[in-house]
């Protein structure tokens, strides 16, 4: 016993309190999300290292289980289901980031403009509210049938529907801050026009911001992923974690990995972005923590 | 009349409304107004300070907040060095903010939490381009010395400061732009008291260099006897009596001002003196009482109260009261002693 606690003692006395460690500790949530999404970046950038050909058929070796080869198995061309995740990545990464990025940003500005402005409000809003309506699978479908399937085709079609809700965040932020004594206290003070909205209202509009934003990222990975398994999404020569699934349906009760492992690593990475996101509402916004 | 006339006061206002309207129903209509102010008339002069004070909701902020134009009045006129400042634009009525400058009630939420001491304290200079860069620095090093704040103290946050050092950023805000009135809402009631002394003795001193007129609301007696030239009583929405500070403390001739004063404490606790205590709650400004709004909690009141609407009318020098029992040839005692 007191061998067990004198070495717990001198482990103690030994680990100085670093400053990484002490963010860590204080943030396990976005410690734990963010070295998961890191890890998967890095496996979606450096994808062509560590994998093999995603699309190369061996007809030879179809449907084969997880094995030293095959480390996730094949499907039933005989493909590497390993190279096929690894390569999936990195759509479901470029989905999420670029939608986040640029319904954030979109939605910011026409969020500014709305609770800025009461006359731009009205007729915004009830056009927001209108494509908030849209459901994204639906619109996507309906992009795809008009034009060639793509990766582009189908950013467009997840971004258009994130849009309204990073507009309503924006403005009812900027609208409860428009109300805050300070912005009187600026006003009073001769601050006018654009100032007020860059200097004064802006910066306090990013916290809330960045938290809604890895919502966005999540949700796109996931609409994602639904639009490729029923084959509106990316197409079949790109493999993403929808498709594969889509593809693996048929062979499910003989080769189920090829269906498991890339369901596994999507779970994990909306797991891991959703962790991101509710650690930076914690630190960022402790208010909208309670709220919800 | 010259719009620049020199004798006009600093600030005047003239029978001043505001009504926020009450939408309810099925389809939004308005169905009421709240009368937050309801026909008040006031007038500051250059180097006095008017004190408002009435209990919370009597529309003393909303007035504040009208003279400062960041709320827009419902009628009645506004003139800032004998300008008419109420229906102007916020375009129109930019360049008249040089004139008419604020200290906020609430030290923590009155400065953006993102912005240093010294750019808060420096943006009305560079709003009103009177000063940037070094020169800008150099005007607002200057301002924090005068209001007791080292200069050092520029680069931290707003919330690096104290309620006192933060209600003198606030005043070096104010006088950054060389204002001829101040609007001073509740400066100090945020404030502990050995604090607010400090930071009431800096404004007087302030308002003696620079001639300043303050229109200083609060709901705190001590506060208003210790800076106050003139007191206006408000409430429901109207001034009930306005006097000298001297003559209001010794002799109010308003119900309502002869309770307030009875229910301040007083620093002999020993001392005995007779009390008005009044019953009941503020009415709500939505739903006034008809004639005299005081007159359900007024124990002098008699049948004519609930139907005149008393006006305030002048019963000696510079002595105003709205009260339909003391007319002007009345004697001043004190009702207590009357009835």
């Amino acid at each position: 016993m007191a061998a067990i606690a004198e070495a717990s003692l001198s482990a103690a006395e030994t680990r100085k309190p670093r400053a990484i460690w002490v963010a860590i500790r204080r943030n396990p949530t976005i410690f734990v999300g963010s070295l998961v999404l890191a890890v998967l970046a890095l496996m979606a950038i450096f994808a062509p290292l560590i994998a093999g050909d995603p699309l190369r058929m061996a007809p030879a070796e179809r449907l084969r289980p997880p094995s030293e080869t095959w480390w996730f198995g094949t499907d039933q061309f005989g493909r590497d289901v390993f190279a096929r995740t690894v390569y999936g990545a990195r759509v479901s990464l470029i989905v999420g980031i670029t939608v986040a990025l640029a319904a954030s940003a979109i939605g910011l500005v026409i969020g500014l403009v709305c609770g800025y402005s009461r006359s731009v409000d009205g007729i915004v809003m009830r056009i927001m509210d209108g494509i908030m309506a849209i459901p994204s699978i639906l619109l996507a479908i309906a992009l795809i049938t008009l034009t060639r399937p793509g990766l582009a085709i189908v950013l467009v079609a997840i971004i258009i529907p994130e849009v309204p809700r990073i507009v309503r965040l924006v403005r009812s932020v900027v609208l409860s801050i428009r109300e805050q004594p300070y912005i009187e206290s600026a006003i009073a003070g001769g601050t006018r026009g654009a100032k007020l909205l860059f200097k004064h209202i802006l910066p306090n509009t990013v916290a809330p911001l960045i938290v809604q934003a890895t919502y966005v990222c999540a949700s796109a990975m996931l609409v994602e992923a639904s639009l490729s398994f029923l084959g509106a999404g990316v197409p079949p020569e790109i493999p993403s974690w929808g498709n594969i699934i889509s593809q693996g349906r048929s062979f499910f009760q003989i080769a189920p990995w090829s269906i498991l492992i890339p369901g596994a690593f999507l779970t994990v990475t909306i797991l891991a972005v959703n962790l991101v996101g509710d650690g930076l509402r914690d630190r960022l916004d402790p208010r909208l923590s309670r709220r919800m | 009349m010259n719009p620049q006339n020199s004798d006009a006061p600093s600030l005047e206002v003239e029978n001043l409304v505001k009504h926020f309207p009450i939408f309810g129903g099925l389809l939004r209509r308005q169905v009421g107004s709240v009368k937050a102010v309801d026909g008040v008339t006031l007038s500051v002069r250059r180097g006095e300070t008017l004190g408002i004070v009435g209990e919370s909701g009597c529309g003393k902020s909303t007035l504040g907040k009208m003279v400062l134009k960041l709320i827009e009045p419902t009628s009645g006129t506004i003139r800032l060095a004998g300008v008419d400042i109420t229906h102007l634009s916020p375009r129109e009525m930019w360049p008249h903010r040089r004139r008419i400058q604020t200290v906020f009630q609430d030290p923590y939420s009155s400065m953006n939490p993102r912005l240093t001491a010294g750019s808060i304290v420096g943006e009305p200079l560079e709003n009103f381009g009177i000063a940037r860069g070094s020169e800008k620095e150099e005007r607002v090093a200057q301002l924090f010395q005068r209001v007791g704040l080292r200069p050092e103290n520029m680069r931290k946050y707003a919330h690096e400061f104290s309620g006192g050092q933060r209600q003198r950023l606030g005043i070096a805000k104010a006088l950054a732009v060389n204002p001829d009135v101040i609007v001073a809402d509740e400066p100090v009631s945020a404030l502990d008291v050995s604090v607010q002394a400090q930071v009431l003795n800096l404004l007087i001193d302030l308002q003696e260099e620079h001639k300043l007129a303050y229109l200083f609301i609060s709901h705190d007696l001590a506060v208003m006897r210790h800076i106050s030239h003139r007191i206006a009583v408000m409430y429901l929405g109207r001034v009930v009596e306005l006097a000298d500070k001297r003559r209001l403390f010794t002799m109010p001739l308003h119900p309502y001002t002869e309770a307030l004063l009875a229910a301040a404490p007083l620093p002999n606790p020993k001392k005995k003196r007779e009390r008005l205590i009044i019953q009941g709650d503020v009415p709500s400004p939505a739903k006034p009482p008809s004639g005299c709004h005081f007159h359900p909690r007024c124990p002098f009141a008699i049948p004519a109260c609930r139907e005149v609407v008393p006006t305030l009318q002048e019963v000696s020098p510079g002595h105003h009261v709205a009260c339909i029992r003391r007319p002007p040839e009345s004697e001043p005692v004190p009702l207590t002693k009357t009835i």
